[in-house]
């Protein structure tokens, strides 16, 4: 099972190290991690995404809630929650054709930057299955994909 | 460097300011070994009488002793080594002050900050390698953090589940200069040893323990480390129930006592693995359901409810999962099912049957063996140690089929006399978390039991004992081989004994007193008991017996890796 684990940290050097370790340390899964400053300018927010059955999960929310950097830990996905994820997806202009381009323009969720080597950048905001289907639709005409991870929050 | 005595300001240096940090914090002895990156703080040192300082011989030692001097003490232990190698050396008792959850705090040395990064010498990245290995560290960046970090370094190293903390102190910040504050309280938001245990899992618990058939306690080290033995053992006479201690946990409740029925694991008696196999209810007491406890986990204690009560939530359904979990300090745990239970005079369900069951599993007397009159066996060595010594005596041990069978056989009643590397399993602890030991209990006697394999990993440290006049009795358990891993390759390998002979060894009673001590060698059985003797006479010496014994001597009871409780190979 997928899950969203948020951890509120100390803005400590090494906090990071200590998480990232974590997880390797135990064998956890990290399918994305995410972090950046909170509305406590002394604290950070990661948002990591792993899988695992229920006791996994059970012991990352342990562990991290061990380190004694660790403020807060919070798993978000098995309560009601808005998740976010932001992708860059570079394609040649050659490889797009009129119908395509219209269609991008259309879509409210993307956003078009142009380069100066004849290329365009369409920016995704999304939730990552939605990003997942758009980029399933572009991944043959895309040169390069860049994916921000998912930050979520809860929203009950 | 200018010693600031009679100063009006306040002001000193850093090095000073660590030292007076360490003075404020009840500290009188650390363990160390001076290096260029340290050399401002022993000239701090130097300067003053308030704490004194243990030079070893190797690093290992260091924290090693530091290890003995907190597990057999009511202190923190305490080491400074310099950079580089200094603090890589120490990465062994690092490790295994974390798997035993040890309380000390030990000061590494760095290199000057403009340095760090730089590949300078004898630099490498202290708070990085030792990350996975301590409960928690930092790096000191500012003259002005020396005072809250070290206060904060002893208040997470001992409270809590305790652990190991690492401080990493740059040369430049022992040479700047500030006003000392000593802080009198240090609160961290994130950091919240005390914990309020939840009065609905109580309920259940007490609920468990009042309509069970079988029953057995099972406590770890977290007993003797949360303080509670003497709780624990009053709340299990009243209940009398079976109790079991882990490596960690002997002397947490009196090896004499008949509710005992010994220690459990791959190496426990037949009465405690075939009653944690067989129990309705389990009371497990700081322990962790470590792999060499548990053995297969589907087959652990397939009938019981599980009762697990440690102040470390991420122990509690870790490998096997906790029917009731009591997350919390073990002797508040223990009080309140007490005031529940023992005030209110409540009976538990008759278990005569039960007990019944246990003492026939008893008479197979597990930890038996056979004295003839040639060869010493290893087990008679300390079935006559603890004989002599009448149970009093601090016990530190190495690794291997010696600290199984000290284990094994020495009956510890008092919590904290049992030293030894459990969950790191460190050949090379014995004799440096003696030195430890004995100068927390200098009246005390300390034997540290040992095998000819691990007591060379930290030989060296003889030479501390001189130094510092330390009276250890080493129990040298000669056997040739490194026993544990040869009886491995004598079940599990069709006794091909792949580099686990002794050779070239030394003459250890020449080598005993080329240190300036005393040493004996024992070939006798009828030898064994005097020699203990005489060597216990010696108060002011340390003796170094070393038993030839019997080669192809084997731990048992055994549980095969991966096998279940009931599956013991006895012999």
């Amino acid at each position: 099972m997928r899950h969203i684990i948020s951890v509120l940290l100390e803005n400590e050097s090494g906090a990071l190290s200590r998480v990232a370790g974590l997880f390797s340390a135990r064998s956890f899964n990290i399918e994305s991690l995410s972090v950046a400053p909170s509305e406590d300018v002394t604290a950070s927010r990661m948002t990591i995404v792993t899988s695992g059955n229920d006791a996994i999960i059970e012991q990352i929310v342990k562990q991290l809630d061990k380190l004694v950097d660790v403020i807060e830990v919070s798993e978000i996905t098995s309560d009601e929650h808005v998740e976010r994820e932001i992708a860059f997806v570079k394609i040649e202009d050659k490889s797009i054709n009129k119908k395509m381009m219209s269609e991008f323009s259309k879509n409210e969720f993307l956003k078009i930057h142009k380069t100066k080597n004849n290329e365009i950048i369409i920016e995704c905001v999304d939730s990552p299955e939605k990003i997942n289907i758009f980029l399933d639709s572009v991944k043959k005409i895309a040169v390069k994909i860049v994916r921000s991870g998912t930050v979520g929050i809860n929203s009950n | 460097m200018k010693q600031n005595i009679d100063n009006k300001q306040n002001i000193y240096t850093g090095a000073e300011i660590f030292v007076k940090c360490l003075e404020a914090e009840g500290i009188d002895l650390i363990f160390g070994y001076p290096g260029g990156a340290v050399l401002h703080i022993y000239d701090a040192l130097y300067k003053q009488s308030k704490v004194s300082h243990i030079l070893v011989r190797h690093e290992q030692g260091a924290v090693h002793a530091a290890e003995g001097f907190a597990k057999s003490s009511n202190k923190p232990g305490v080491v400074l080594v310099t950079s580089g190698p200094g603090a890589t050396n120490s990465i062994t008792g690092i490790a295994d002050a974390y798997m035993d959850s040890v309380p000390i705090v030990v000061f590494t040395g760095q290199v000057r900050t403009a340095l760090i990064g730089n590949d300078a010498f004898q630099e490498v990245d202290t708070v990085g390698i030792t990350r996975p290995c301590v409960k928690h560290n930092f790096m000191i960046t500012d003259v002005k953090d020396i005072a809250c970090t070290v206060k904060k370094a002893f208040y997470v190293a001992t409270t809590g589940r305790p652990g190991p903390v690492v401080v990493d102190i740059p040369k430049d910040i022992t040479e700047d200069t500030c006003e000392f504050v000593y802080p009198k309280q240090v609160s961290m938001r994130s950091y919240n040893p005390i914990i309020e245990i939840k009065e609905d899992v109580i309920d259940m618990a007490v609920n468990s323990i009042l309509t069970c058939k079988k029953p057995v306690i099972y406590a770890g080290g977290g007993v003797i480390t949360g303080d509670a033995s003497s709780d624990l053992t009053k709340f299990a006479k009243y209940l009398n129930f079976p109790v079991t201690n882990t490596l960690m946990g002997l002397g947490g409740y009196p090896g004499d006592d008949n509710q005992f029925i010994q220690m459990l694991g791959m190496h426990g008696s037949y009465e405690a693995n075939m009653a944690m196999h067989d129990c309705d209810l389990l009371i497990a007491v700081g322990a962790r359901f470590d792999d060499r406890i548990t053995g297969r986990l589907d087959k652990f204690s397939p009938d019981a409810t599980i009762i697990h009560i440690d102040v470390d939530s991420s122990s509690i359904s870790k490998n096997i999962k906790a029917h009731i979990p009591i997350v919390g300090d073990v002797k508040d745990a223990i009080n309140k099912l007490s005031e529940k239970i023992v005030k209110k005079n409540l009976k538990t369900k008759n278990i005569d049957k039960w007990w019944n069951e246990i003492n026939k599993w008893r008479k197979k007397d597990s930890f038996k063996y056979n004295q003839g009159d040639n060869i010493i066996k290893p087990q008679f060595v300390l079935d006559n140690l603890y004989k002599v010594t009448k149970g009093e005596a601090f016990i530190t041990s190495d690794v291997g089929q010696h600290q199984m069978w000290a284990a094994q056989l020495y009956k510890f009643n008092k919590p904290k006399r049992w030293i030894n590397s459990g969950g790191l399993g460190a050949m090379g602890f014995g004799l440096p978390s003696a030195m430890g030991t004995q100068l927390a209990n200098p009246n005390s006697l300390v034997c540290c039991v040992t095998g000819e394999a691990s007591i060379q990993m930290c030989i060296q440290e003889l030479s501390t004992c001189l130094q510092y006049g330390l009276p250890i009795k080493v129990i040298n358990l000669n056997n040739r081989y490194m026993g544990m891993v040869r009886q491995w390759q004598e079940f599990f390998y069709d006794k091909r004994y792949a580099m686990s002979y002794m050779d070239a060894l030394p003459n250890f009673v020449k080598l005993a007193e080329s240190f300036g001590h005393i040493g004996f060698k024992i070939e006798k059985p009828s030898d064994v008991e005097p020699a203990l003797i005489d060597a216990i006479k010696q108060k002011d010496r340390l003796v170094f017996l070393d038993f030839i014994t019997d080669q192809k001597e084997n731990v048992f009871p055994m549980i095969a890796t991966g096998e279940a409780h009931n599956k013991m190979i006895l012999s």
